[in-house]
């Protein structure tokens, strides 16, 4: 009924006439799903978040401001600092106050207050340890910190340090760059094992189809964590990092590529009989030109959308994982593994800060969840 | 109808096949098996261990058999209740394993519930009132349960009982309960322990079904047999609960065949952190101890209790949906 | 009984609205027709015009967030023991006791999707049934036996065993059937099909239609015929409103409609549908552009951009009303104003 779909379909032609008639025709699917994708906030928003998670990622190194492995147990559990202002004539200058250790009278445990008699200025592109810009540029310089350190109490601590005296904002900034990747490549993996065979389930149906539906189910069925634990559990333990990496992302790709299946199976299901592709058949197009040329490009928009929504499970599986000490290991640091000491109630009383990894994997998460969202809506505004 | 479960009850067979497989194989897959790492053990004690003693442990346990032939004389004593001896605890595995299976699935149907019970009306006053605050609040909650993980969400309700009320929120008995025989007294202690965790656990699944209810309502609030109900002359909520909410109720049940394994999945984590005394922390603790018959038989029990799960809830698909039940009759 | 000359249903300057958040769609814009009683009104125009909402505006269940910002809908309720009482539908809480006994009860209405139309998880017996015990204080076995009987009324066989089926294990002809049948089961006073026959095949359409007739001819309900087929309308109704993007612009007795139209509209309509004796050079005509968006009405008179005799200065100056130019034949045009 018209005066029915009248409330649907308007706002899109509104939204598509405000681009100007002669740009619409000539837009790529690509322009329309962006044009689309800017008219949803939220969307934007956790696209400017993963922005600068991303940023993050890249230039770990540069934004860390202490060796983020070295540990020195006189400044363990230090208590993250404030970061004060003064003016230097106009000049503003950031500073924090020294620290000093003393002894807690009630319990004699050695705690961190602020002495504030010593002031350690801040300086910004400060020399720090040594390492390469993008794996290539060797560099020291970092984003901030004090000049070479002379006393232990003149360190920059503004997340505090771990139970080993660890600079927890150095830490996370490096622990941001392997959980943000390991998501990425997990996806690119389910996204490859999804599109092979969600294709080759929806294009050749039959048999081949049944089976391999049958095999998602299956594996759909079958609850992954405990499987996941027992897989990483077997991970030899002198393996190094970059395999323990690869073989989680390589785990949880193993179960997760069934979601984006079922999806590139339906599409090609719909697709199939299309005119374009039956036209491309008649014109002589191999089966692997027609799925790759032609039938993959029609709903990469949505398969995109799918895999951004998968990334945060993606994450979360790993933070899980490495939370319970069988995922990532030390000396790898992710978020899961950070969050590794704040395994019971009383470390997070005493020392809090140790959860902020958390913060940054709901932030994560949630980004990525509202990006899909707004990319899903995108691709497909009918849907 | 019978076509349809006679297919679901092949396919869960199948399933429960590929999880005897799986199971084995994680038990065949740390290199190094158990007798290494208990001759390591007996080492740092001081014992000296012959390679001729080990040899024997070996063959006591069967590990010298070929793959096959060790997964074939496994299953057939799994298949009438053995399940080898957990070399950790040097105990039979059932007896270890004792009422933590059951905990484990009071667990996982207790946190299913939940999520019906709460992402049900969310769900539907969401659609019905698309746009008001309900809906946003919702909505965002929705979001925000998604985002949280399982874990944290554990942590963090630790952490404040812990702050607020001084109180140790975790287990699942009381310590006078804990090593007693079951009685009307422990069940309601468990039901009074019970809730907190299986809250916890329910929280991602209920975002879930609140996002796949809401977007189905919205749906089928459009429908016209709506407009049929309403021109008879029906309340507008009497026509949203009888009509739209049966129809849309469809796809959350199917929604029970996903949810399970990841209540379960769950279940194992919030377990851990919460320290419950369910298969989680056990499963842990026999996969870092590579305690290989104990870890490899709750993850066997862990998978067929989801497909049984899963067979059931495909089963009330069945009831519910009058399109499958009529199917070939 | 009714008095017969008195209009069962007045519609009076309707407007209904739907507020979104790009602007106003106004669907129905002053609409104005009566219903007599035992008589079919055909309410005929072009998909967008506003009868759909007009009809569900009547029923108060228009689809968010539609709501009617004006005019009267005065329906004449038959309050037994021969008196009678004229209420404002348009003035009623869409939720109110009232108009839910009304709805269904006095005034039934059916429309187009035989597919969807009834849900698809409960049996057609439970609809029927419910609608039954709805307006009626009666037991089960005895509405089942009423639905029964309906069921029998419009022509479906089996009836009894077809109270356990679920609507697509039904035929679309069946389908459309079981609908009228539910909604003729508590005797309304006014049917409303909306494009009752539209999605249905060319032998299905002619049965249904016939039913209707029948079924009027037997309980001497009145028939509101939301339509845009002129085929339909020449062979039911017995008096014809034309709309155009939410106003009435010409309303007669059908025969007025077919052989003496008056408004340039209708005119086009009519030139629009094939003849079977034309000249086979002849070109069948269609009327030129398209419906307007109903976010930005034309000024003046809304057919004017599209109209052959189009009067500059005039046509978009003022908006027409409808007004009487002969008997019972009323027309909204500027060609037929000699007040001016």
């Amino acid at each position: 009924m018209a005066e029915e779909s009248l409330t649907e379909q308007e706002p899109l032609l509104e939204e598509i006439t405000s681009q100007g008639t002669d740009q619409i025709y000539s837009a790529s699917q690509w322009q329309l799903m962006w044009w689309r994708l800017k008219k949803h906030r939220l969307a934007m928003i956790a696209s400017i978040t993963l922005a600068i998670l991303y940023f993050i990622v890249i230039f770990a190194d540069f934004l860390a401001v202490a060796e983020p492995k070295t540990s020195e147990a006189k400044r363990g559990e230090m208590p993250p600092q404030g970061v004060h202002l003064t003016f230097d004539g106009i000049n503003p200058k950031l500073y924090v106050y020294g620290t000093k250790g003393v002894r807690d009278s009630a319990t004699f445990k050695k705690v961190f207050v602020a002495d504030d008699t010593t002031r350690v200025p801040i300086k910004l592109f400060a020399k720090g340890y040594k390492y390469k810009i993008l794996g290539v540029l060797p560099s020291d310089r970092h984003l901030f910190g004090v000049n070479a350190p002379l006393k232990a109490e003149e360190a920059i601590y503004l997340l505090g340090t771990d139970v080993q005296g660890r600079d927890v904002w150095s830490r996370l900034m490096l622990a941001t760059r392997i959980s943000m990747t390991i998501g990425l490549l997990s996806v690119s993996l389910s996204l490859f094992l999804g599109v092979l065979l969600g294709g080759i389930s929806g294009y050749y149906g039959g048999l081949i189809d049944l089976v391999i539906q049958r095999i998602i189910e299956i594996l759909r069925s079958i609850p992954t964590i405990p499987l996941w634990m027992a897989i990483a559990a077997s991970v030899p333990q002198d393996w190094s990092i970059i395999r323990v990496y690869f073989a989680i992302t390589i785990i949880i790709a193993m179960f997760e590529w069934t979601r984006l299946a079922r999806e590139v199976r339906g599409r090609f299901l719909s697709l199939r009989d299309e005119d374009f592709v039956t036209a491309a058949a008649l014109l002589g197009a191999s089966k692997t030109r027609i799925i790759f040329r032609h039938m993959v490009p029609s709903f990469m928009s949505h398969i995109i959308a799918s895999s951004t929504l998968m990334i945060p499970f993606i994450i979360i599986s790993e933070t899980s994982l490495s939370f319970l000490g069988l995922g990532l290991r030390p000396p790898a640091i992710s978020w899961g593994v950070m969050l590794q000491a704040a395994q019971n109630v009383q470390t997070i009383a005493l020392t809090p800060w140790q959860l902020i990894p958390a913060a940054f994997v709901v932030v994560a998460v949630l980004a990525f969840n509202f990006l899909g969202d707004g990319l899903r809506d995108a691709a497909d505004p009918y849907g | 109808m019978i076509g349809f479960i006679v297919n679901r009850l092949i396919l869960a067979l199948i399933t429960i096949w590929v999880v005897t497989v799986i199971s084995f194989a994680l038990i065949q897959l740390p290199p190094g098996d158990y007798i290494t790492s208990y001759v390591a053990q007996l080492m740092t004690q001081g014992e000296v261990v012959s390679d001729q003693e080990a040899a024997a442990l070996r063959e006591q346990y069967g590990l010298e058999a070929p793959f096959v032939v060790q997964y074939y004389k496994w299953l057939q004593k799994a298949a009438v209740g053995n399940f080898g001896i957990s070399m950790e605890y040097q105990r039979p595995v059932t007896e270890v394993i004792g009422d933590r299976l059951f905990l484990t699935a009071i667990l996982a149907l207790a946190a299913a519930l939940f999520t019906y019970a709460i992402a049900i009306p969310i769900g539907v006053i969401s659609a019905v009132k698309q746009y008001s605050v309900t809906d946003y609040v919702a909505t965002f909650l929705g979001f925000l349960g998604l985002a949280v993980p399982n874990f944290l969400l554990a942590l963090a309700l630790l952490y404040f009982g812990f702050v607020l009320f001084d109180a140790n929120i975790g287990g699942l008995f009381s310590a006078e309960y804990a090593s007693a025989p079951y009685s009307i007294g422990k069940i309601i202690n468990l039901l009074s322990h019970l809730w907190l965790p299986a809250l916890v656990l329910s929280i991602a699944g209920t975002a879930q079904v609140i996002r796949v209810l809401r977007a189905n309502m919205l749906d089928e609030l459009r429908r016209p047999y709506v407009v049929t109900a309403r021109a008879k002359g029906l309340g507008e909520w009497r026509v949203i609960l009888k009509y739209p909410l049966r129809v849309a109720l469809n796809p959350v049940v199917s929604t029970l065949g996903y949810l399970l394994p990841t209540l379960v999945s769950g279940s194992i984590i919030v377990s851990i952190v919460m320290s419950l005394p369910t298969l989680g922390p056990l499963l842990l603790r026999a996969l870092i101890a590579q305690d290989m018959f104990l870890s490899g038989t709750i993850v066997l029990m862990i998978g067929i209790m989801t497909v049984i799960g899963t067979f059931i809830s495909d089963l009330l698909l069945a009831w519910v949906d009058p399109r499958i039940r009529m199917e070939g009759g | 009984m009714m008095s017969s000359d008195q209009p069962i249903l007045e519609v009076k300057n309707l407007e209904t609205h739907f507020p979104l958040e790009e602007g106003t769609v106004v669907a129905v814009n002053g609409a104005s027709f009566k219903v007599m009683p035992g008589k079919t009104l055909g309410i005929v125009g072009e998909s967008g015009c506003g009868k759909s909402v007009a009809a569900r505006s009547i029923m108060r269940i228009l689809d968010k967030p539609g709501e009617i910002v004006g005019g009267e809908i005065l329906f004449r309720r038959n309050m037994g023991e021969s008196s009678e009482e004229v209420v404002d539908i348009a003035s009623m809480d869409s939720n109110s006791p009232e108009i839910k006994s009304i709805r269904g009860g006095e005034i039934a209405y059916v429309f187009q999707e035989p597919m969807t139309s009834f849900s698809p998880v409960h049996t057609i017996g439970n609809q029927i049934i419910e609608a039954i015990r709805l307006h009626q204080d009666i037991s089960k076995e005895g509405a089942k036996e009423v639905a029964i009987h309906a069921l029998g009324a419009v022509g479906i066989p089996l009836a009894e065993s077809r109270l356990n089926d679920y609507s697509f294990q039904l035929s679309g002809g069946l389908r459309q059937r079981a609908m009228i049948a539910m909604t003729l089961v508590s005797n309304p006073t006014i049917l409303i099909a909306d494009e009752p026959t539209t999605a249905l095949d060319v032998t299905n359409q002619a049965q249904l239609l016939e039913l209707m007739s029948e079924l009027q001819t037997d309980n001497g309900m009145a028939i509101v015929l939301i339509t845009h087929d002129l085929g339909v309308i020449a062979e039911m109704a017995d008096h014809v409103s034309v709309m155009y993007l939410g106003e009435v612009v010409e309303s007669a007795p059908v025969d007025d409609i077919f052989h003496n139209p008056q408004h340039p509209y209708t005119k086009a309509l009519l030139k629009s549908i094939p003849k079977i004796r034309s000249n086979s050079s002849e070109r069948l005509a269609s009327i030129s552009g398209t419906v307007p968006h109903p976010y930005d009405r034309p000024k003046g008179c809304a057919f004017g951009p599209r109209c052959d005799f189009f009067m500059p200065g005039r046509c978009d100056a003022s908006i027409p009303v409808l007004q009487e130019v002969r008997p019972v034949h009323q027309v909204s045009c500027f060609l037929y104003d000699e007040g001016d």
